[in-house]
């Protein structure tokens, strides 16, 4: 036992379960949550029925099958989903989701009328706030890489590698070279998205192994890209938190064949500060603002940040926010540009956040931040890597993760028959949430890949270790506990096969109704 | 488990002399004078042990089955160890042959069993698809001293699992995985020599590890499909297209509306022309005929488990061939799982030409779906 978890105490957590039905169920006929008084007799004679007002077409024939509820109990309900939550402010140490603190005050100031209501067809001159501040993160991001200009229309970090692949197509075919050029290469190890845009912008696309080196070798590299190649989609370090040292010669020999390169920065938060993508010969990159800049990370609205050089900048969508003489406004008169990518101009709010961390935070704290995600990460190297039956990817790997670092409990399966499925469900158990695993493919059995971020604190980290250390003894003492885990949740273990079967799941209560409830319902 | 569901039944065999050779340095234990050279040199069972971890990791899944175990030392004193009480399967005398597994297995398929779980090696899994072909589902415990079939867990531990995922109706689907032949008697002198024998039926663990989170299916599969349609349809006027055996090709055989084999057989080697077969279960001299100045392509795939694209059921496909198509039209095509699965991800070719085998050292690219490929490093 290490003395991270000889020092952490282990929670006692049980979770709030208050075993409601759906929203769907709930209610009385006639019950609302408010009533509204009658229009006056002179406003109902000058206006008409209500619902005349609405086009023929357009009018529902039938009511919607809404449950009726008053206003008390719908927020109870919904306080009550909130409470079966970990809340997102537990130790989520989720890999390259880069969890991050999303301050109060950054809430607080994207509720303010100033953001909230503003409307992207308003006229520029009433909007100069929201524009400088799109312009300034701009100016920041170019700092931070190099590049020459950024866009915040993609609607997040895969939206942002397919904004690359629609770049791309631009960029080539503007000197004919498109119909030759078709192959993206990138590495089994870069974000699986980038292959995907690849593929949905119509480009063939080649994949590199990693090697003993612990990412693809050079050779492989130079076998790939020929005058077909259209350009390099690659991340760096990738998810295994393994830096490629040789990156500026990959970008050298794609640039040698003729296509671009592309920096994928999901993992920005180790080398934030340490290096620039156009430093390393780089012609374009992306950032997640949702992630590495502070905004919350979830589902929610997202941005993924594109930047490129000036000889990409054309192509870029549009509209672009320039800045003449101290007034801003959106360059729509781009004829080479690639178009949309999504409407207006990106989720406005995201931008202001990461604005803010970005200023909060500095050049100095960005680069105190990846000093310590780093650490964190090395730090809870040691302790994971003390618990009997965790291994680490690539253990023959001698220099250093970043920001994190792919571990494999396959070897406590081998031992014990425990997964890290099972892992996963009695780690929340103790309060803290399942880690991430690793994208697809995998390539050690049973991964885990936590990211300490430098957010959570030592104490945290402890905790985490604690109880990964804790459910790994249980697995070799009392493995019937892990095997039927959860026990302390909102949930408990459930057979996860049905889910592959359509003719069970439901990801709406309309097709909850058909599939599970024929002829029960009427 | 809900009443009156039938119980699903599980054939266990074990071969108790499988791996003894490998701990005191012969590369097989097949024969009665290799099996008498090993206990010379010291050689204990190792077959037990094995089975029994994968008999524990079997008790760890929640399956209700019917267990079927050979008499005595070839199932039931492990199933025994292990807490479980088997029905009786009786075959042979006191030392057990390679007959004896054969036997058990066509009893035990003949008895209806749903899974049948052997221990052993490349040899045992050879007899029991004698015995059995196809048509029931099989699983091997890896305790031999050599296993390239890709029958296979990749331990005790993972085919104790998978047996009982199967079990409890949560593995499913089976595909057909290559059963390698070797040559022991020549192993036995350092020599590799292999073939493709033929294609067993094994569960497949999906669900297993990455459904729950991705909720994918058989992907590899759906991309190895559409890649086949994709080159039937593309296929150049004149030019001939040797398809080498394995499940792989026998996709493109299928886009083609040739059938699962232009032979019917999973092992040969065929070729077309426009569309239309050019020749069927090809040697090397008929492929050599058919090869002209319109150009050939060689589509291969990849052994699973070992990685050879060339030199193992396809030898017919010789050096002299691909000097004839040239080696640049080798095409060889894989599913990424499969590549992913390859020990050291790296691929091998033993064409018995070692100036052939230089040439093809290097990287290539895998085909793994339409407009998806991989490269990888052959190494000769």
């Amino acid at each position: 036992m290490t003395e991270a978890t000889k020092q952490s105490k282990l929670r006692r957590y049980h979770a709030a379960r208050w075993d409601e039905p759906v929203i769907h169920e709930m209610g009385h006929p006639g019950r609302r949550g408010a009533v509204f008084s009658q229009a006056e007799e002179g406003v109902r004679a000058a206006v008409g029925d209500a619902a005349d007002l609405i086009p023929e077409a357009m009018r529902r024939r039938e009511a919607p099958a809404l449950p009726e509820m008053d206003e008390y109990d719908v927020l109870r309900h919904f306080i009550h989903l909130s409470q079966q939550t970990l809340g997102m402010m537990g130790i989520s140490l989720f890999g390259t989701c880069t969890m991050k603190y999303n301050s109060r005050l950054m809430e607080g100031l994207t509720a303010r009328p100033e953001v909230r209501a503003v409307h992207p067809h308003q006229d520029e001159d009433t909007m100069q706030g929201t524009l400088a501040m799109i312009h300034g993160l701009d100016r920041i991001l170019r700092a931070l890489s190099g590049m020459d200009r950024f866009v915040f229309q993609a609607g997040g970090g895969a939206d942002a590698a397919y904004t690359h692949c629609c770049v791309t197509r631009a960029y080539h075919a503007s000197r004919g070279e498109l119909e030759q050029r078709d192959e993206i290469v990138t590495t089994i190890q870069t974000h699986p998205c980038n292959a995907a845009t690849a593929a949905t912008a119509g480009f063939k696309v080649v994949t590199l192994m990693i090697e003993e080196n612990g990412y693809p070798s050079l050779d492989a590299l130079k076998a790939a890209v020929s005058n077909r190649t259209a350009a390099l989609m690659i991340n760096d370090p990738d998810d295994m938190g393994v830096y490629n040292p040789e990156i500026r010669e990959w970008v050298r020999i794609v640039h040698e064949a003729g296509g671009l390169c592309f920096y994928d920065h999901a993992n920005f938060n180790g080398v934030m500060g340490k290096l620039r993508a156009r430093e390393l010969g780089f012609d374009a990159c992306m950032y997640m603002l949702h992630k590495t800049f502070g905004a919350p990370k979830g589902n929610g609205p997202a941005v993924g940040a594109y930047g490129c050089t000036e000889a990409l900048a054309p192509f870029l969508p549009s509209p672009l926010v320039v800045e003449d003489e101290g007034r801003y406004r959106l360059d729509r008169d781009r004829p080479q540009s690639v178009g949309k990518i999504r409407e207006f101009w990106g989720n406005v709010p995201v931008i202001l956040k990461a604005y803010a961390w970005a200023r909060a935070m500095g050049e100095a704290g960005i680069d105190e931040a990846s000093d310590l995600s780093v650490l964190a990460n090395n730090y809870m190297e040691k302790g994971l890597l003390a618990i009997p039956g965790v291994t680490k990817s690539q253990p023959h790997l001698t220099q250093r993760r970043l920001e994190m670092t792919r571990y494999s409990v396959g070897k406590l399966q081998e031992e014990t028959g425990i997964g890290i499925f099972d892992i996963a469900n009695r780690m929340v158990d103790f309060g803290i949430d399942a880690p991430w695993l690793a994208h697809e493919p995998w390539l050690v059995p049973e991964p885990f890949t936590p990211e300490a971020g430098e957010l959570w604190s030592k104490e945290d980290i402890d905790q985490w270790i604690a109880v990964l250390a804790e459910v790994a003894r249980e697995a070799r003492e009392e493995p019937e506990t892990v095997k039927t885990a959860p026990h302390n949740q909102v949930v408990h273990a459930f057979d996860p096969a049905p889910l592959e079967d359509p003719d069970h799941w439901a990801m709406t209560w309309r097709a909850w109704q058909r599939k599970h409830r024929k002829g029960k319902h009427d | 488990m809900a009443t009156g569901e039938v119980r699903k039944r599980l054939g266990l065999i074990v071969n108790p002399i499988a791996g003894m050779g490998g701990r005191v340095g012969l590369k097989g234990t097949d024969g009665a004078a290799i099996l008498a050279e090993a206990r010379r040199r010291g050689a204990v069972p190792v077959a037990h042990g094995r089975a029994r971890r994968a008999l524990d990791a079997l008790g760890r899944e929640d399956a209700a089955f019917d267990l079927l175990a050979v008499a005595g030392a070839m199932g039931e004193a492990d199933a025994l160890a292990c807490g479980l009480s088997p029905r009786i399967v009786v075959v042979g005398g006191a030392e057990t042959t390679a007959e004896d597994t054969r036997d058990a297995a066509r009893a035990m398929a003949d008895a209806g069993v749903d899974l049948l779980l052997f221990a052993g090696g490349d040899g045992t899994a050879r007899d029991v698809f004698d015995a059995v072909g196809d048509r029931v589902a099989v699983l091997g415990i890896p305790t031999g001293v050599k296993m390239q079939s890709a029958v296979f867990a990749n331990g005790p531990e993972a085919a104790g699992r998978l047996a009982g995922l199967a079990l409890a109706g949560r593995a499913t689907e089976t595909r057909l995985a290559e059963v390698m032949d070797i040559d022991e008697a020549a192993m036995v002198w350092g020599r590799l020599s292999a073939r493709l024998y033929g294609h067993a039926r094994v569960p497949v663990a999906r669900g297993l590890t990455q459904a729950a989170k991705s909720g994918g299916g058989a992907g590899g599969d759906d991309a190895l499909d559409a890649l086949a349609r994709r080159l039937a349809r593309t296929m150049e006027v004149g030019r001939l297209y040797i398809l080498g055996p394995g499940t792989t090709t026998a996709r493109i055989r299928a886009a083609l509306g040739l059938g699962n084999g232009l032979s019917g057989d999973l092992l040969a080697i065929d070729a077309v022309r426009d569309g239309a077969p050019a020749g069927v279960d090809l040697d090397e001299a008929g492929l050599l005929d058919l090869i002209d100045d319109r150009g050939a392509s060689i589509l291969v795939s990849v052994i699973g488990g070992q990685g050879f694209v060339l030199g193992r059921g396809n030898q017919a496909i010789s050096a002299a061939v691909l000097r004839r198509a040239g080696t640049e039209n080798l095409v060889v095509l894989a599913s990424l799982e499969k590549l992913l699965a390859l020990p050291d991800r790296v691929l091998r070719v033993d064409t018995g030409d070692p100036a052939t085998d230089r040439a093809l050292e290097g990287y290539i690219r895998v085909l793994t779906g339409p407009d998806r490929s991989t490269m990888m490093r052959i190494a000769a």
